[in-house]
């Protein structure tokens, strides 16, 4: 119980200095909001089973000690329509005292940045007090990861492969637009259900190529990568302050696909397909998920929202409870969290429209 | 040798862990709160696990393991009360058991019953934790050789089920499988995204409707409005017959059925991807196949209860397998507890490749608290069971219109939308139909629930199949006709051949006898008529698009099998089985009420609910219809209703769910739980 009582102690240090830190804001933008003996109900648009519950049952607890008044916050799974349901639900709701919060996700981004008719919100209205990132890594099967000249990935052009795809306009299409870059032949077998099964087909030998997010990385390929059947391809990468794509600081010693394309002939990192991938790497992966309040939340709300977030991340443990679960990216609130808000729904139109041209030709998928 | 000496201390340590009073303790806690929640149809291990997440948090890992497995483990052991006792299919894991326990039940043999199946879901979690202390040392290669043409396979050998339940007309047996396999294509298409019978004007649908809606549809709703028109108790006798000894005894009496069935639970429950889905009906058919007296099958045969109930608490200690060895939830609730244990003892504990390795002591400490959650909540429902039993001795017109209200909840915590209700109500006709002219309402289960995994997995063993194929010849044909398919298509072959067979003798639903001729004729041609706009609807699908060819072949198929049933029709007399129509002679025709005005209570009920929301619409509803149709007086009218309402408030606000809003919540802001 002692590492209770230490941590108690340090999180009630963290509570006074930063409530002494933000009272003048506080002051500035009015009282803050008290939520004593309240229910904060945090609306997943996904079901029980995804990466965004996995997510928000890591905060959800921590956000409850961290708020005034130490609410009750539930997580409510509210699936359909591949996360647009809820998301359209959440976008009528008025902002009434601060107990409903929404959590967003890829899957919600690109379906509003490609103009899916179904889509009804409008991330514009809302008010994001949290952002987190993660990153992307693709793997081999040893045979085909020896095919590779260095970084140099034209010695796979001539392979088949197989990719087990969760849906052409979900975030799979980064990896397979990556993919296409290089010049690899890559066959989307369509119909998982989710990044696990996808492993699984390649750990059966199904699929000769694969990627998951960092921390499905992390506990499911590198125990592979240890026995020899897998070998890392290459990552996303993160973005740097400038907006430029450097190494994921969680495999530093990884090469980006940046770095991969630049060294592969066939792949060239400017013109219009460099530029619409990278528009929605970005809004996929640094700017996965975010919380919002409502349309019309005061002020009061979000100050007291992003403070809590804030605190949370101010935790002593918290660098040791998240890196395993959320991996080490950057968990951003106030203006950062905007700043990814911006560049993860915002894409040029011409990134969209080639975007959106490309899953016609490759998939015959239309978006009306 | 290597593996045992690992494996023996770790099972020490496994069990010294789970021995400590306090662990004990915590075990009990959460399979009583199973159990509560598991006698609640629909809602299932993922409302409980849900709950006990926030307190998850840094909590002792065996201590929230043993909270979380008491809680899991006994789902599918208290929904065989709902199965049993009303009829109600309380979760895929209990389908099958309605076949046979609800008839016991109407033969006032309900405890027998439920203690034959208690004693066999108790042995079979038994016999699954002991296969699986040995199996988890060796399972990973074996399941990684379970490849997508296995998996597919499988999901063809569970619905050649539908040879033995098909019913006397095997064709009539056919097209019920295959109009399920159509419901379950509606919606979005999993390969491309084209939608099905179904367009985004009208959103409900492209998600596909939910299995809870199906079974409470099919099964349920048929049932309680026949019930409900005959004016009597479930029991048909007074005094009931069969105390739980003999439940027990008629187990022991089948002991080997009951062993053979929970290898089959746990094997199945080990091949990621397909789930609890098919488990019952495997183990169903077997025990139809090794009954040698297949007459009482659908009518009350205790061994149709043995078999599913055997397998269907083995499964979830194979469900294990996937969840802990390679981090993939083989169910919903299996999902959310890979989650919780991430949150234990602030996350030592990786699900996954790595499990065994790091945390064998753990992973056996899992699978025995397991068994041990199912002891003892056997002995709990055991001992309940002769007490839950006298339900079915009162008159069903006072039980009607609560499980009219616990149906319409479950079905709307589904998708939580009005339409939920819809569609219950819509489903439920078509079951009440389907059952009052003898087409086969489990093999409809069966098609619908294997639906999803049939297309799936043909779509994509044939795409790499084709892949493989262009690699070299010989290289597609080792990927498609490996051992294991070699095998299990030999086994599907001759379990269709004998079950057609026998198929004639098995009346999964009783006896029906044949009348005019007009009326099944009608029904005929409406479903031809479905099935035939199902053809059109899939074939106007780009063609490029995968999302076609399967409802397309399944709707072809049937329509070859609808003509062949139309000109049977017509050229048979009207005494043929192919004319079975409940309302001619029994138990339906007879009835003191008739079928529209028994149905037209539970439209009020929905009705009422799109006007003035769900807990108004029902407190209108459970009093009005106690008082006018079961005749109470007003204040036993008013205060059952008062126990009803308090009953459904209380369990939504410890779950925290809502209730479906109508117009009325439109327009004013009302307190929770009007709201």
């Amino acid at each position: 119980m002692s590492f209770f009582n230490t941590t108690g102690r340090a999180v009630c240090g963290l509570v006074a200095a930063a409530a002494a830190a933000f009272s003048f804001q506080a002051q500035a933008g009015g009282h803050g909001i008290d939520l004593t003996g309240k229910t904060v109900e945090w609306i997943i648009p996904f079901s029980e089973t995804g990466g965004s519950a996995k997510w928000a049952n890591f905060y959800a607890p921590l956000l409850s000690e961290a708020l005034p008044g130490q609410p009750t916050v539930v997580v409510k799974f509210m699936p359909g329509a591949g996360s647009t349901k809820g998301a359209n639900w959440f976008q009528e709701q008025a902002y009434e005292d601060g107990t409903t919060i929404f959590g967003s996700s890829g899957s919600t981004q690109f379906p509003f940045l490609l103009g899916d008719p179904r889509v009804k919100y409008n991330y514009a209205d809302w008010n994001v007090v949290l952002a987190s990132g993660t990153g992307g890594v693709a793997y081999l099967p040893p045979d085909m990861a020896a095919k590779m000249d260095g970084m140099d990935a034209t010695g796979l052009q001539g392979e088949d492969f197989i990719y087990g795809n969760q849906g052409a306009t979900r975030l799979d299409l980064v990896p397979t637009l990556a993919w296409e870059m290089l010049g690899l032949n890559v066959e989307s077998v369509m119909g998982i259900k989710g990044r696990g099964d996808g492993r699984l087909m390649f750990e059966r030998g199904e699929a000769n190529i694969d990627y998951q997010t960092s921390s499905s990385y992390l506990k499911g390929v590198t125990p592979l990568v240890e026995a020899g059947t897998a070998v890392p391809m290459m990552s996303w990468g993160a973005l740097d302050a400038g907006g430029n794509i450097v190494r994921d600081p969680t495999f530093p010693d990884m090469p980006t696909f940046k770095e991969v394309c630049e060294a592969t002939p066939a792949c060239e990192t400017s013109g219009e397909k460099w530029d619409a991938w990278k528009a929605f790497f970005i809004a996929g992966f640094p700017a996965q998920k975010m919380v919002f309040l409502p349309n019309g939340a005061s002020n009061d709300a979000i100050v007291t929202y992003t403070k809590a977030f804030e605190d949370v991340k101010a935790r002593a443990d918290f660098a040791e409870i998240s890196a395993g679960r959320l991996g080490k990216y950057p968990q951003m609130t106030g203006d950062a969290a905007k700043q990814a808000l911006q560049s993860g729904t915002e894409v040029a139109p011409s990134a969209k429209d080639f975007v959106v041209g490309w899953l016609e030709e490759r998939y015959g998928v239309t978006l009306k | 040798m290597d593996i045992i000496a690992t494996a023996l201390p770790a099972l020490g340590e496994a069990w010294a862990l789970i021995l400590q009073p306090v662990v004990l303790g915590y075990l009990v806690l959460g399979v009583v709160m199973g159990l509560c929640i598991g006698v609640f149809p629909g809602l299932g291990g993922i409302a409980g696990l849900s709950l006990l997440l926030p307190f998850m948090f840094g909590m002792d890992p065996i201590l929230g393991l043993a909270l979380m497995v008491g809680m899991v483990a006994v789902v599918p052991t208290s929904d065989t009360f709902a199965s049993v006792l009303m009829g109600i299919p309380g979760s895929s894991a209990s389908q099958a058991t309605v076949l046979d326990g609800f008839p016991m039940a109407k033969k006032g043999q309900a405890a027998r019953a439920l203690s034959a199946a208690f004693a066999s879901s108790l042995f079979g979690g038994l016999v699954g934790a002991s296969f699986l202390t040995v199996f988890i040392l060796i399972a990973r290669p074996i399941v990684l050789e379970f490849r997508t043409p296995e998996l597919l396979m499988i999901t063809v050998f569970g619905l050649s089920m539908v040879g033995i339940l098909a019913g006397r007309v095997a064709i009539k047996g056919i097209v019920a499988a295959g109009l399920g396999m159509l419901v379950g294509t509606i919606g979005e298409g999993a390969s491309s995204g084209d939608l099905r019978m179904s367009s985004y004007d009208f959103p409900y649908l492209t998600d596909g409707l939910k299995l809870v809606i199906v079974g409470l549809g099919i099964f349920a709703i048929p049932e309680i409005i026949s019930l409900l028109r005959q004016d009597r108790a479930i029991a048909k006798e007074q005094a009931l017959g069969g105390g739980w000894l003999d439940g027990v005894k008629d187990w022991f009496a089948n002991i080997w059925l009951s062993v053979r069935c929970s290898i089959i639970g746990v094997i199945v429950g080990v091949i990621p991807g397909l789930g609890g889905s098919v488990v019952d009906w495997i183990a169903y058919g077997h025990a139809v196949q090794t009954t040698k007296d297949k007459e009482n099958f659908g009518k009350g045969e205790v061994r149709g209860i043995i078999g599913p109930e055997s397998s269907n608490n083995a499964k979830e200690g194979g469900g294990l397998v996937p969840t802990l060895l390679f981090g993939i939830p083989g169910s919903g609730s299996m999902a959310i507890f890979i989650g919780a244990i991430a949150l234990l003892g602030s996350g030592q504990i990786e699900v996954g490749p790595a499990m065994l390795k790091n945390n064998l002591d753990i992973t056996y400490s899992i699978v025995w608290l397991l068994a041990l959650a199912n002891v003892v909540g056997t002995i709990i429902c055991i001992a309940a069971s002769g007490g839950i039993a006298k339900l079915t001795t009162i008159r069903f017109a006072l039980l009607a219109p609560f499980l009219f209200m616990i149906i319409s909840f479950a079905a709307f915590q589904s998708g939580q939308n009005l339409m939920d209700l819809v569609a219950l109500f819509a489903i439920g006709f078509l079951g009440i139909m389907m059952r009052r002219f003898d087409w086969s309402r489990p093999a409809f289960l069966i098609g619908f629930v294997l639906s999803n995994p049939a297309e799936t997995y043909a779509n994509q063993a044939l795409q790499i199949a084709q892949s493989r194929f262009r690699k070299g010849f010989g290289e597609g044909l080792d990927y498609i006709f490996s051992p294991i398919v070699i095998v299990l298509l030999i086994i599907t072959v001759v379990s269709v051949v004998v079950g057609l067979r026998q198929a004639k003798n098995i009346m999964a639903e009783g006896d029906v006898k044949s009348g005019s001729k007009r009326a099944p004729f009608v029904f005929l041609l409406i479903v031809t008529g479905y099935i035939a706009y199902a053809f059109y609807d899939a074939a106007s699908i780009p063609s490029f698009s995968r999302d076609r060819t399967f409802p397309m072949f399944v709707a072809g198929v049937c329509l070859v099998g609808c003509a062949i049933l139309v000109i049977r029709m017509m050229l048979k007399p009207e005494t043929d089985t192919i004319f079975a129509d409940r309302e001619v002679d029994g138990e339906d025709a007879e009835a003191t009420h008739n079928l529209w005005s028994t149905l037209g209570w539970f439209a009020a009920l929905l009705i009422l609910t799109s006007l003035l929301g769900f807990i108004l619409a029902l407190g209108l509803f459970l009093f009005t219809f106690l008082k006018v149709r079961a005749g109470l007086g007003t204040a036993f009218a008013a205060a059952y209703t008062a126990v009803g309402i308090a009953f459904m408030c209380g369990m939504a606000a410890l779950l925290n769910r809502d209730f479906p809003p109508g117009l009325l919540q439109e327009y004013a802001d009302l307190p929770w739980p009007l709201t």
